[in-house]
Protein backbone atom coordinates (compact mmCIF):
# COMPACT_ATOMS: atom_id res chain seq x y z
CA UNK A 1 0.00 0.00 0.00
CA UNK A 2 2.66 2.30 0.86
CA UNK A 3 4.97 1.53 -2.12
CA UNK A 4 1.98 2.07 -4.46
CA UNK A 5 1.82 5.52 -2.90
CA UNK A 6 4.96 6.45 -3.18
CA UNK A 7 5.51 5.35 -6.70
CA UNK A 8 2.54 7.40 -7.63
CA UNK A 9 4.12 10.29 -5.53
CA UNK A 10 7.27 9.63 -7.93
CA UNK A 11 5.60 9.89 -11.14
CA UNK A 12 3.61 13.46 -10.12
CA UNK A 13 6.92 15.11 -8.79
CA UNK A 14 8.71 13.61 -11.88
CA UNK A 15 6.06 15.57 -14.03
CA UNK A 16 6.84 18.62 -12.60
CA UNK A 17 10.40 18.63 -10.82
CA UNK A 18 13.41 16.92 -11.15
CA UNK A 19 12.67 15.37 -7.58
CA UNK A 20 12.29 11.41 -7.76
CA UNK A 21 12.43 7.97 -5.28
CA UNK A 22 15.59 5.78 -5.68
CA UNK A 23 15.45 2.76 -3.36
CA UNK A 24 18.41 2.84 -1.11
CA UNK A 25 20.06 -0.07 -2.95
CA UNK A 26 19.86 1.95 -6.08
CA UNK A 27 21.47 5.10 -4.14
CA UNK A 28 24.12 2.64 -3.13
CA UNK A 29 24.61 1.02 -6.89
CA UNK A 30 24.52 4.47 -8.59
CA UNK A 31 26.85 6.21 -6.23
CA UNK A 32 29.34 2.85 -6.55
CA UNK A 33 29.35 3.04 -10.07
CA UNK A 34 29.78 6.60 -10.40
CA UNK A 35 32.71 6.80 -8.07
CA UNK A 36 34.05 3.66 -10.01
CA UNK A 37 34.06 6.15 -13.26
CA UNK A 38 35.87 8.65 -11.27
CA UNK A 39 38.39 6.57 -10.20
CA UNK A 40 39.04 4.67 -13.90
CA UNK A 41 39.32 7.99 -15.42
CA UNK A 42 42.04 9.08 -12.67
CA UNK A 43 43.53 5.79 -13.37
CA UNK A 44 43.75 6.77 -17.08
CA UNK A 45 45.04 10.29 -17.18
CA UNK A 46 47.87 9.16 -14.47
CA UNK A 47 48.76 6.19 -17.12
CA UNK A 48 48.52 8.62 -20.18
CA UNK A 49 50.43 11.23 -18.45
CA UNK A 50 53.34 8.06 -17.65
CA UNK A 51 52.89 7.35 -21.29
CA UNK A 52 53.63 10.57 -22.36
CA UNK A 53 56.60 11.21 -20.55
CA UNK A 54 57.92 7.37 -21.67
CA UNK A 55 57.83 8.31 -25.28
CA UNK A 56 61.07 8.95 -27.12
CA UNK A 57 62.27 12.75 -27.95
CA UNK A 58 62.43 13.79 -31.25
CA UNK A 59 64.92 16.75 -31.38
CA UNK A 60 64.69 17.43 -27.43
CA UNK A 61 61.01 17.06 -26.97
CA UNK A 62 58.95 14.09 -26.45
CA UNK A 63 57.25 13.19 -29.72
CA UNK A 64 53.81 13.98 -29.30
CA UNK A 65 54.48 17.28 -27.76
CA UNK A 66 57.01 18.08 -30.55
CA UNK A 67 54.10 17.12 -33.08
CA UNK A 68 51.86 19.81 -31.19
CA UNK A 69 54.80 22.61 -31.39
CA UNK A 70 54.78 21.66 -35.53
CA UNK A 71 50.98 22.08 -35.51
CA UNK A 72 51.11 24.89 -33.44
CA UNK A 73 53.56 26.21 -36.10
CA UNK A 74 51.17 26.02 -38.63
CA UNK A 75 48.12 27.38 -37.46
CA UNK A 76 49.43 30.77 -35.78
CA UNK A 77 51.68 31.23 -39.37
CA UNK A 78 49.18 31.03 -41.14
CA UNK A 79 46.38 32.04 -39.44
CA UNK A 80 47.25 35.08 -37.66
CA UNK A 81 50.88 36.11 -38.89
CA UNK A 82 51.54 39.23 -41.00
CA UNK A 83 53.55 41.43 -42.38
CA UNK A 84 50.87 44.23 -41.44
CA UNK A 85 51.24 43.27 -37.65
CA UNK A 86 53.94 45.28 -36.58
CA UNK A 87 55.76 44.69 -33.36
CA UNK A 88 55.26 48.04 -30.82
CA UNK A 89 58.35 50.77 -31.38
CA UNK A 90 59.17 53.49 -28.48
CA UNK A 91 60.46 56.63 -28.73
CA UNK A 92 64.26 56.92 -28.13
CA UNK A 93 64.06 57.93 -24.72
CA UNK A 94 62.71 54.60 -23.72
CA UNK A 95 65.90 52.66 -24.76
CA UNK A 96 67.88 50.83 -22.18
CA UNK A 97 71.62 52.07 -21.83
CA UNK A 98 72.60 49.09 -20.52
CA UNK A 99 71.39 46.25 -22.41
CA UNK A 100 71.15 42.69 -21.36
CA UNK A 101 73.94 40.24 -22.79
CA UNK A 102 72.46 36.92 -22.54
CA UNK A 103 74.67 33.76 -24.07
CA UNK A 104 77.38 33.72 -25.86
CA UNK A 105 77.40 30.61 -27.85
CA UNK A 106 79.41 30.85 -30.99
CA UNK A 107 81.22 34.04 -29.55
CA UNK A 108 84.07 32.23 -27.73
CA UNK A 109 86.44 31.49 -31.03
CA UNK A 110 89.25 33.81 -31.55
CA UNK A 111 87.32 36.56 -34.07
CA UNK A 112 89.25 39.64 -35.43
CA UNK A 113 86.63 41.59 -36.75
CA UNK A 114 88.61 43.66 -38.84
CA UNK A 115 88.80 40.26 -41.27
CA UNK A 116 85.37 39.57 -41.21
CA UNK A 117 82.66 39.50 -44.36
CA UNK A 118 79.20 38.04 -44.67
CA UNK A 119 79.65 34.79 -46.37
CA UNK A 120 76.25 34.67 -48.38
CA UNK A 121 75.64 31.43 -49.85
CA UNK A 122 72.92 31.69 -52.70
CA UNK A 123 73.29 28.61 -54.54
CA UNK A 124 75.75 25.66 -54.06
CA UNK A 125 78.39 26.96 -55.48
CA UNK A 126 77.36 30.42 -55.91
CA UNK A 127 78.88 32.39 -52.77
CA UNK A 128 79.25 36.03 -52.57
CA UNK A 129 81.77 37.81 -49.52
CA UNK A 130 80.15 40.87 -48.21
CA UNK A 131 81.96 43.71 -46.56
CA UNK A 132 80.39 45.42 -43.36
CA UNK A 133 81.02 48.82 -45.27
CA UNK A 134 79.15 47.79 -48.49
CA UNK A 135 76.09 46.65 -45.94
CA UNK A 136 76.43 49.90 -44.23
CA UNK A 137 75.55 51.60 -47.39
CA UNK A 138 72.61 50.20 -47.69
CA UNK A 139 69.40 52.32 -46.44
CA UNK A 140 69.57 52.50 -42.63
CA UNK A 141 66.50 51.37 -41.09
CA UNK A 142 66.15 51.84 -36.91
CA UNK A 143 63.88 50.16 -33.91
CA UNK A 144 63.42 50.63 -30.43
CA UNK A 145 61.59 47.52 -29.47
CA UNK A 146 60.70 45.63 -26.47
CA UNK A 147 62.91 42.94 -27.04
CA UNK A 148 61.69 39.22 -25.76
CA UNK A 149 63.49 36.26 -24.54
CA UNK A 150 62.63 33.10 -24.54
CA UNK A 151 62.99 33.13 -20.79
CA UNK A 152 60.41 35.33 -19.95
CA UNK A 153 62.16 38.38 -19.46
CA UNK A 154 61.77 41.93 -21.92
CA UNK A 155 63.89 45.02 -22.69
CA UNK A 156 62.90 47.70 -24.62
CA UNK A 157 66.30 48.37 -26.82
CA UNK A 158 67.53 50.56 -29.47
CA UNK A 159 69.06 49.34 -33.10
CA UNK A 160 70.00 49.91 -36.36
CA UNK A 161 71.39 47.93 -39.81
CA UNK A 162 69.46 47.18 -43.14
CA UNK A 163 66.53 45.69 -43.13
CA UNK A 164 66.77 41.71 -44.34
CA UNK A 165 64.26 42.37 -47.53
CA UNK A 166 66.23 45.88 -48.49
CA UNK A 167 69.38 43.27 -48.20
CA UNK A 168 66.92 40.63 -50.79
CA UNK A 169 66.33 43.19 -52.83
CA UNK A 170 69.85 44.92 -53.57
CA UNK A 171 71.55 41.38 -53.73
CA UNK A 172 69.00 40.31 -56.29
CA UNK A 173 67.72 37.11 -53.30
CA UNK A 174 64.30 37.12 -54.57
CA UNK A 175 64.12 33.56 -55.51
CA UNK A 176 66.11 32.07 -52.57
CA UNK A 177 64.10 34.59 -50.70
CA UNK A 178 60.53 32.37 -52.20
CA UNK A 179 62.04 29.06 -50.48
CA UNK A 180 60.72 28.59 -47.24
CA UNK A 181 63.62 29.16 -44.80
CA UNK A 182 67.33 31.21 -44.33
CA UNK A 183 69.55 29.68 -42.39
CA UNK A 184 71.89 31.81 -39.92
CA UNK A 185 75.20 30.52 -38.56
CA UNK A 186 78.24 31.86 -36.62
CA UNK A 187 81.85 31.90 -37.91
CA UNK A 188 82.70 29.04 -36.00
CA UNK A 189 79.64 27.40 -36.87
CA UNK A 190 78.78 26.86 -32.69
CA UNK A 191 75.59 28.46 -32.71
CA UNK A 192 73.17 28.30 -35.35
CA UNK A 193 69.47 28.90 -36.97
CA UNK A 194 66.36 28.13 -38.86
CA UNK A 195 63.89 31.03 -39.20
CA UNK A 196 61.02 30.82 -41.96
CA UNK A 197 61.39 33.19 -44.65
CA UNK A 198 57.95 35.10 -43.87
CA UNK A 199 59.44 36.21 -40.93
CA UNK A 200 62.90 36.94 -42.34
CA UNK A 201 61.16 39.38 -45.03
CA UNK A 202 58.64 41.12 -41.97
CA UNK A 203 59.69 44.44 -42.67
CA UNK A 204 61.02 44.81 -38.97
CA UNK A 205 63.49 42.04 -39.27
CA UNK A 206 66.86 43.62 -39.65
CA UNK A 207 71.05 42.64 -40.04
CA UNK A 208 72.05 44.97 -37.22
CA UNK A 209 75.11 46.48 -36.67
CA UNK A 210 74.36 49.88 -34.33
CA UNK A 211 73.12 49.49 -30.92
CA UNK A 212 71.86 52.77 -28.90
CA UNK A 213 73.02 54.74 -32.17
CA UNK A 214 76.92 53.26 -31.85
CA UNK A 215 78.66 50.68 -33.82
CA UNK A 216 77.65 47.26 -32.17
CA UNK A 217 79.59 45.61 -29.07
CA UNK A 218 81.61 42.42 -29.72
CA UNK A 219 79.48 41.10 -26.88
CA UNK A 220 76.12 42.01 -28.99
CA UNK A 221 77.31 40.28 -31.80
CA UNK A 222 79.52 42.99 -33.99
CA UNK A 223 79.78 43.12 -36.71
CA UNK A 224 76.63 42.03 -37.79
CA UNK A 225 73.79 40.45 -35.92
CA UNK A 226 70.07 39.49 -36.48
CA UNK A 227 67.40 41.38 -35.14
CA UNK A 228 64.36 40.26 -35.60
CA UNK A 229 61.78 41.27 -33.23
CA UNK A 230 58.58 38.71 -34.67
CA UNK A 231 60.63 36.25 -32.33
CA UNK A 232 62.41 35.20 -28.72
CA UNK A 233 65.89 36.62 -28.45
CA UNK A 234 67.13 33.13 -29.36
CA UNK A 235 66.35 33.46 -32.66
CA UNK A 236 68.15 37.22 -33.09
CA UNK A 237 72.02 35.43 -33.88
CA UNK A 238 74.74 37.30 -32.73
CA UNK A 239 78.30 37.66 -34.94
CA UNK A 240 76.32 36.28 -38.13
CA UNK A 241 79.08 34.25 -40.50
CA UNK A 242 77.01 32.68 -42.94
CA UNK A 243 73.46 33.31 -44.11
CA UNK A 244 71.91 30.30 -46.67
CA UNK A 245 68.64 29.35 -47.76
CA UNK A 246 66.75 26.14 -48.03
CA UNK A 247 63.66 24.43 -48.41
CA UNK A 248 64.09 22.00 -45.40
CA UNK A 249 64.11 23.19 -41.92
CA UNK A 250 67.84 24.48 -41.23
CA UNK A 251 69.61 23.02 -38.24
CA UNK A 252 68.63 25.16 -35.30
CA UNK A 253 70.77 24.88 -31.84
CA UNK A 254 67.95 25.26 -28.98
CA UNK A 255 65.99 23.31 -31.60
CA UNK A 256 67.67 20.48 -30.91
CA UNK A 257 67.41 21.21 -27.17
CA UNK A 258 63.96 20.91 -27.11
CA UNK A 259 62.52 24.38 -28.13
CA UNK A 260 59.76 25.32 -29.87
CA UNK A 261 61.24 25.34 -34.12
CA UNK A 262 59.27 28.40 -34.73
CA UNK A 263 59.59 30.57 -31.77
CA UNK A 264 57.25 33.47 -33.37
CA UNK A 265 55.43 36.16 -31.01
CA UNK B 1 13.19 4.89 -0.38
CA UNK B 2 15.37 7.77 -0.96
CA UNK B 3 14.13 11.36 -1.98
CA UNK B 4 16.50 12.61 -4.36
CA UNK B 5 16.95 15.20 -6.85
CA UNK B 6 19.09 15.58 -10.44
CA UNK B 7 21.89 18.44 -9.01
CA UNK B 8 24.91 17.71 -11.69
CA UNK B 9 24.19 17.43 -15.21
CA UNK B 10 26.68 14.60 -17.20
CA UNK B 11 28.04 16.98 -19.42
CA UNK B 12 29.05 19.30 -16.23
CA UNK B 13 30.30 16.45 -14.32
CA UNK B 14 32.97 15.62 -16.96
CA UNK B 15 34.08 19.16 -17.88
CA UNK B 16 34.86 19.49 -14.18
CA UNK B 17 36.52 16.32 -14.02
CA UNK B 18 38.43 16.46 -17.18
CA UNK B 19 38.70 20.55 -15.89
CA UNK B 20 40.93 19.07 -12.98
CA UNK B 21 44.14 17.44 -14.44
CA UNK B 22 44.23 19.90 -17.24
CA UNK B 23 44.95 22.44 -14.87
CA UNK B 24 46.79 20.52 -13.10
CA UNK B 25 48.87 20.25 -15.75
CA UNK B 26 48.93 24.07 -16.57
CA UNK B 27 49.66 25.26 -13.46
CA UNK B 28 52.84 22.94 -13.18
CA UNK B 29 54.20 22.87 -16.46
CA UNK B 30 54.00 27.17 -15.99
CA UNK B 31 55.97 26.58 -12.74
CA UNK B 32 58.70 25.06 -15.49
CA UNK B 33 58.24 28.21 -17.61
CA UNK B 34 58.05 30.95 -14.81
CA UNK B 35 61.12 29.37 -13.06
CA UNK B 36 63.36 30.58 -16.01
CA UNK B 37 62.74 34.32 -14.82
CA UNK B 38 61.15 34.16 -11.77
CA UNK B 39 60.90 37.87 -10.66
CA UNK B 40 57.51 38.08 -8.83
CA UNK B 41 57.88 39.15 -5.35
CA UNK B 42 55.54 40.61 -2.33
CA UNK B 43 57.42 42.91 -1.01
CA UNK B 44 57.83 46.82 -0.85
CA UNK B 45 61.60 48.32 -1.37
CA UNK B 46 64.63 45.47 -0.46
CA UNK B 47 61.79 44.45 1.60
CA UNK B 48 60.74 40.65 0.57
CA UNK B 49 58.05 39.28 2.32
CA UNK B 50 57.81 36.22 -0.13
CA UNK B 51 59.40 35.53 -3.06
CA UNK B 52 57.58 33.78 -5.85
CA UNK B 53 58.73 30.82 -5.27
CA UNK B 54 61.28 30.24 -2.86
CA UNK B 55 64.27 27.97 -3.67
CA UNK B 56 63.09 25.46 -1.07
CA UNK B 57 60.36 25.20 -3.05
CA UNK B 58 61.88 25.05 -6.87
CA UNK B 59 64.20 22.47 -5.42
CA UNK B 60 61.37 20.30 -3.74
CA UNK B 61 59.78 20.05 -6.44
CA UNK B 62 62.51 19.62 -8.97
CA UNK B 63 61.43 22.44 -11.22
CA UNK B 64 65.00 24.02 -12.07
CA UNK B 65 66.07 24.32 -16.18
CA UNK B 66 62.64 22.77 -17.13
CA UNK B 67 62.01 25.22 -19.39
CA UNK B 68 61.74 23.83 -22.99
CA UNK B 69 59.88 20.90 -21.64
CA UNK B 70 57.35 23.46 -19.72
CA UNK B 71 56.63 25.15 -22.74
CA UNK B 72 56.07 21.88 -24.89
CA UNK B 73 53.33 21.00 -22.02
CA UNK B 74 52.28 23.88 -21.98
CA UNK B 75 51.30 24.60 -25.36
CA UNK B 76 50.03 21.12 -25.88
CA UNK B 77 47.46 21.54 -22.70
CA UNK B 78 46.38 24.70 -23.81
CA UNK B 79 44.05 23.16 -26.25
CA UNK B 80 42.77 21.05 -24.20
CA UNK B 81 42.28 23.71 -21.29
CA UNK B 82 40.41 26.46 -23.81
CA UNK B 83 38.28 23.23 -25.43
CA UNK B 84 37.00 22.64 -22.54
CA UNK B 85 36.03 25.58 -21.05
CA UNK B 86 34.90 26.40 -24.27
CA UNK B 87 32.21 23.69 -24.77
CA UNK B 88 31.51 24.50 -21.12
CA UNK B 89 30.29 27.67 -21.78
CA UNK B 90 28.25 26.89 -24.45
CA UNK B 91 27.09 23.56 -23.18
CA UNK B 92 26.07 26.64 -20.24
CA UNK B 93 24.16 28.91 -22.49
CA UNK B 94 22.30 26.10 -24.42
CA UNK B 95 20.97 24.00 -21.61
CA UNK B 96 20.12 27.24 -19.28
CA UNK B 97 22.47 26.07 -16.62
CA UNK B 98 23.29 29.88 -16.88
CA UNK B 99 20.65 30.65 -14.93
CA UNK B 100 21.50 28.15 -12.12
CA UNK B 101 25.12 30.15 -11.79
CA UNK B 102 25.81 33.29 -12.70
CA UNK B 103 24.66 35.93 -9.92
CA UNK B 104 21.53 37.61 -10.17
CA UNK B 105 20.15 41.19 -8.72
CA UNK B 106 19.93 39.80 -5.06
CA UNK B 107 22.97 37.56 -4.99
CA UNK B 108 25.33 40.59 -3.75
CA UNK B 109 23.41 41.17 -0.69
CA UNK B 110 22.64 37.24 -0.18
CA UNK B 111 26.35 36.63 -0.43
CA UNK B 112 27.03 38.83 2.86
CA UNK B 113 24.40 36.63 4.86
CA UNK B 114 25.46 33.47 3.29
CA UNK B 115 29.50 34.69 4.73
CA UNK B 116 27.68 35.37 8.12
CA UNK B 117 26.40 32.33 8.17
CA UNK B 118 29.25 30.24 7.00
CA UNK B 119 31.36 32.18 9.81
CA UNK B 120 28.84 31.43 12.71
CA UNK B 121 28.09 34.95 12.81
CA UNK B 122 24.12 34.59 11.95
CA UNK B 123 21.92 31.78 11.47
CA UNK B 124 19.61 31.26 8.67
CA UNK B 125 20.26 31.22 4.92
CA UNK B 126 18.36 33.19 2.19
CA UNK B 127 16.04 30.78 -0.07
CA UNK B 128 18.22 29.69 -2.56
CA UNK B 129 18.37 27.49 -5.96
CA UNK B 130 20.50 24.93 -7.12
CA UNK B 131 23.72 27.38 -5.24
CA UNK B 132 23.85 29.92 -2.60
CA UNK B 133 24.31 33.62 -3.54
CA UNK B 134 28.19 33.12 -2.54
CA UNK B 135 28.62 30.16 -4.58
CA UNK B 136 27.20 32.22 -7.82
CA UNK B 137 29.65 35.23 -7.63
CA UNK B 138 32.60 32.28 -6.98
CA UNK B 139 31.79 29.72 -9.68
CA UNK B 140 30.96 32.73 -12.12
CA UNK B 141 34.49 34.26 -11.09
CA UNK B 142 36.64 31.24 -11.72
CA UNK B 143 34.94 31.03 -15.32
CA UNK B 144 35.96 34.67 -15.56
CA UNK B 145 39.30 33.98 -14.39
CA UNK B 146 39.27 31.09 -16.96
CA UNK B 147 38.76 33.16 -19.95
CA UNK B 148 41.12 35.40 -18.70
CA UNK B 149 43.74 33.18 -18.61
CA UNK B 150 43.13 32.45 -22.21
CA UNK B 151 43.38 35.68 -22.88
CA UNK B 152 46.57 36.92 -20.93
CA UNK B 153 48.39 33.70 -22.18
CA UNK B 154 47.64 34.33 -26.05
CA UNK B 155 48.69 37.64 -25.30
CA UNK B 156 52.10 36.93 -24.41
CA UNK B 157 52.41 33.98 -26.44
CA UNK B 158 51.81 35.93 -29.59
CA UNK B 159 52.41 39.76 -28.75
CA UNK B 160 52.94 40.83 -32.29
CA UNK B 161 50.33 39.01 -33.79
CA UNK B 162 47.86 39.99 -31.22
CA UNK B 163 49.03 43.23 -30.43
CA UNK B 164 45.46 44.75 -29.53
CA UNK B 165 45.56 42.12 -27.25
CA UNK B 166 48.51 42.91 -25.58
CA UNK B 167 47.98 46.53 -25.74
CA UNK B 168 44.37 45.96 -24.12
CA UNK B 169 45.80 44.20 -21.38
CA UNK B 170 48.08 46.76 -20.13
CA UNK B 171 51.46 45.24 -22.22
CA UNK B 172 53.46 42.50 -22.79
CA UNK B 173 54.92 42.98 -19.18
CA UNK B 174 51.66 43.46 -17.21
CA UNK B 175 49.86 40.35 -19.41
CA UNK B 176 53.10 38.52 -17.90
CA UNK B 177 51.87 39.61 -14.64
CA UNK B 178 48.54 39.00 -14.55
CA UNK B 179 49.19 35.55 -15.90
CA UNK B 180 51.13 34.71 -12.91
CA UNK B 181 48.42 36.44 -10.32
CA UNK B 182 45.68 34.78 -11.86
CA UNK B 183 47.36 31.57 -11.61
CA UNK B 184 47.53 32.17 -7.83
CA UNK B 185 44.06 33.22 -7.75
CA UNK B 186 43.32 30.15 -8.84
CA UNK B 187 45.42 27.97 -6.53
CA UNK B 188 43.28 30.16 -3.70
CA UNK B 189 40.13 29.16 -5.23
CA UNK B 190 41.64 25.43 -5.53
CA UNK B 191 41.86 25.49 -1.80
CA UNK B 192 38.40 27.14 -0.44
CA UNK B 193 36.38 24.95 -3.19
CA UNK B 194 38.35 21.75 -1.25
CA UNK B 195 37.86 23.14 2.16
CA UNK B 196 33.95 24.00 1.43
CA UNK B 197 33.30 20.82 -0.74
CA UNK B 198 34.94 19.10 2.89
CA UNK B 199 32.80 20.97 5.08
CA UNK B 200 29.36 20.27 2.86
CA UNK B 201 30.08 16.57 3.13
CA UNK B 202 29.36 13.27 1.13
CA UNK B 203 26.09 13.85 -0.38
CA UNK B 204 27.30 17.54 -1.45
CA UNK B 205 30.40 15.72 -3.23
CA UNK B 206 28.87 12.85 -4.91
CA UNK B 207 26.07 14.81 -6.57
CA UNK B 208 29.35 16.14 -8.37
CA UNK B 209 30.31 12.32 -9.19
CA UNK B 210 27.33 10.39 -9.43
CA UNK B 211 24.63 13.32 -10.62
CA UNK B 212 22.08 13.05 -7.80
CA UNK B 213 21.91 14.37 -4.20
CA UNK B 214 19.98 12.66 -1.66
CA UNK B 215 16.95 15.16 -0.04
CA UNK B 216 16.36 15.61 3.61
CA UNK B 217 13.39 12.47 4.43
CA UNK B 218 10.65 14.76 4.44
CA UNK B 219 7.17 13.67 2.97
CA UNK B 220 5.55 16.89 3.29
CA UNK B 221 7.98 19.21 1.71
CA UNK B 222 8.47 16.01 -1.13
CA UNK B 223 4.21 16.95 -2.34
CA UNK B 224 4.42 20.32 -1.29
CA UNK B 225 7.73 21.88 -2.92
CA UNK B 226 6.89 21.69 -6.72
CA UNK B 227 9.37 24.36 -7.38
CA UNK B 228 12.93 23.73 -8.18
CA UNK B 229 13.79 25.93 -5.10
CA UNK B 230 15.12 23.86 -2.47
CA UNK B 231 14.69 23.67 1.32
CA UNK B 232 16.67 27.00 2.59
CA UNK B 233 18.50 24.32 4.98
CA UNK B 234 20.14 22.62 2.25
CA UNK B 235 23.65 24.18 2.22
CA UNK B 236 25.38 22.57 -0.81
CA UNK B 237 28.57 24.19 -2.16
Amino acid sequence: MKQTNNRLTTTIIKMKTKEYFLSNAQVRNRTILAVTCLLLFFTACFFTWKWLNGQPKEQGALKPLRKVLDANESIFSTVLFSNSNLVKTYPKESAVQKVRVNGNYGLQSEFDPANWTLTLIKNPGDTLHISIDDIKKLPKTEIIFDFKCIEGWSQVTHWAGVRFSDFVKYYGLNEQAALQFTGLQTPDNEYYVGIDNKSMMHPQTILCYEMNGKPLPLNQGAPLRLIIPVKYGVKHLKRIGTIYFSSNRPPDYWYERGYDYYCGL
Amino acid sequence: MKRVVKKHPLAIRWFHWINFPVIAVMIWSGLLIYWANDVYRLGWGDTTILKFFPDSFNKALNIPYRLAEGMSLHFFFMWLFAFNGFLYVLYLVFSKEWKLIFPNRRSLKEAWQVLLHDLHIKKGLPVQQKYNAAQRIAYTGVIIMGLLMLLTGLAIYKPTQLHFLCALLGGYEWARAEHFIITILFCVFFLVHILQVMLAGWNNFRAMVAGFEVLPDNKTAAVANETNEQPANNNNH
